[in-house]
């Protein structure tokens, strides 16, 4: 029997309805939060990962992405680092030493 | 004291218009002297959903421009005593509508009526930010449908934030009117339920009006759904407003009334 029930409580999921409840949920969180205001470090996050990221190969601003994504028990934040095939290199080779 | 209420919504087209008309009808039809105030500017509709379009003279533009008084500009239901429409401009300036000539026709208005209904425009731009600034309570018109739960989400904060009362740190009391609601479709798992709609916007529910033909109907005709007394949707706008003034009523028309295979082979 335990297949059958099974078996409508995975088409119960699959309602368009659920479907909707589930987009809703995520995107009114994400709504929310750009009104308030997501982290104010992003930018300042997003500019020092870029320029980290130049000192070894020349990447266009839209190379890094961050987001921010929230639910009740926690806060990811997601980083996504493109780097074209083509990318060039660097023009002044990394430095041996961090700067101080 | 008079009491401001805002009908709002985001999304266009999920019956904030029906629901003012509606709603400002029954206030009035309970003997408080009510008046309807259109904020769509440039996109007047009130008029032909409450069937006084013809005569429409001065509006709500002409007042707060000192071009006509608020008696030359409101026009008195012809159905029900102590009811009277607002009308908006068609004007095509943006510009037409200011804070505070808003808000000096809503204290004119204050002075002599029990109930003040603001009809908002659509989005949330000027139109529909003046529409709330001043307002008591807010009903909130919501469909089932992911773009306009959204939408209202969206109106629920601003109205959290940037209102008048909220400032002062008393937003307005918000209720949600849930419309065009089909209790058949939410249990083939095709339309979000109630508690769905509740869970994510977490307000207090004031109604649900059914999905309803009469709708239509009514406004083809230019009367307000809630003076059909056979209809579903106008009783369930007469539920509305009974719970706004305090009554406790239990939600209607949200169960799905199909027959099983025994009840249509036997009969009730």
């Amino acid at each position: 029997m335990s297949w059958l029930t099974e078996l409508f409580r995975e088409r119960r999921d699959k309602t368009s309805a659920n479907t909707a409840r589930e987009r809703l949920k995520l995107v009114v969180v994400a709504d929310r939060m750009h009104e308030r205001g997501a982290p104010s470090f992003l930018p300042e996050l997003q500019r020092d990962i870029l320029k980290a990221i130049r000192r070894y190969v020349q990447v266009p601003d839209s190379a890094v992405a961050i987001d921010v994504s929230r639910d009740d028990t926690m806060e990811a934040l997601e980083l996504t680092i493109t780097v074209p095939e083509s990318a060039p290199p660097a023009k002044k080779p990394p430095a041996k030493k961090a700067r101080r | 004291m008079a009491k401001i209420i805002v009908v709002t919504s985001g999304k266009g087209g999920v019956g904030k218009t029906t629901t003012s008309a509606s709603f400002a009808c029954g206030l009035a039809k309970r003997g408080h002297k009510t008046v309807v105030i259109d904020f769509d500017v440039g996109l007047r509709n009130l008029d032909l959903i409450m069937g006084c379009e013809r005569r429409v003279v001065y509006d709500f533009v002409n007042v707060v421009h000192g071009e006509a008084n608020l008696k030359q500009a409101l026009i008195k239901d012809k159905r029900i005593e102590n009811l009277y429409v607002l009308a908006a401009s068609q004007t095509r300036d943006k510009d037409a509508l200011t804070e505070d000539g808003v808000k000096k026709v809503l204290d004119d208005l204050a002075k002599d009526f029990e109930y003040i209904v603001c009809d908002s425009p659509a989005g949330i731009e000027k139109g529909a930010f003046l529409a709330m600034n001043f307002a008591d309570e807010a009903l909130v018109v919501t469909n089932p449908e992911v773009s306009s739960v959204r939408d209202s989400d969206r109106v629920l904060g601003l109205l959290q934030s940037k209102t008048v009362g909220a400032k002062a740190g008393q937003p307005p009391k918000e209720h949600l009117v849930i419309t065009r609601y089909s209790p058949e479709r939410v249990q083939q798992g095709e339309m979000l339920s109630i508690e769905d709609v509740k869970d994510i916007l977490a307000i207090p529910l004031i109604g649900v009006i059914p999905e309803s033909k009469t709708v239509l109907n009514s406004s083809n005709a230019g009367t307000p759904v809630i003076l059909e007394d056979n209809a579903d949707a106008g009783q369930a706008y007469e539920d509305v407003v009974a719970r706004f003034l305090g009554e406790d009523r239990p939600l209607r028309f949200v169960s799905s009334e199909r027959k099983g295979l025994l009840s249509r082979l036997f009969g009730d």
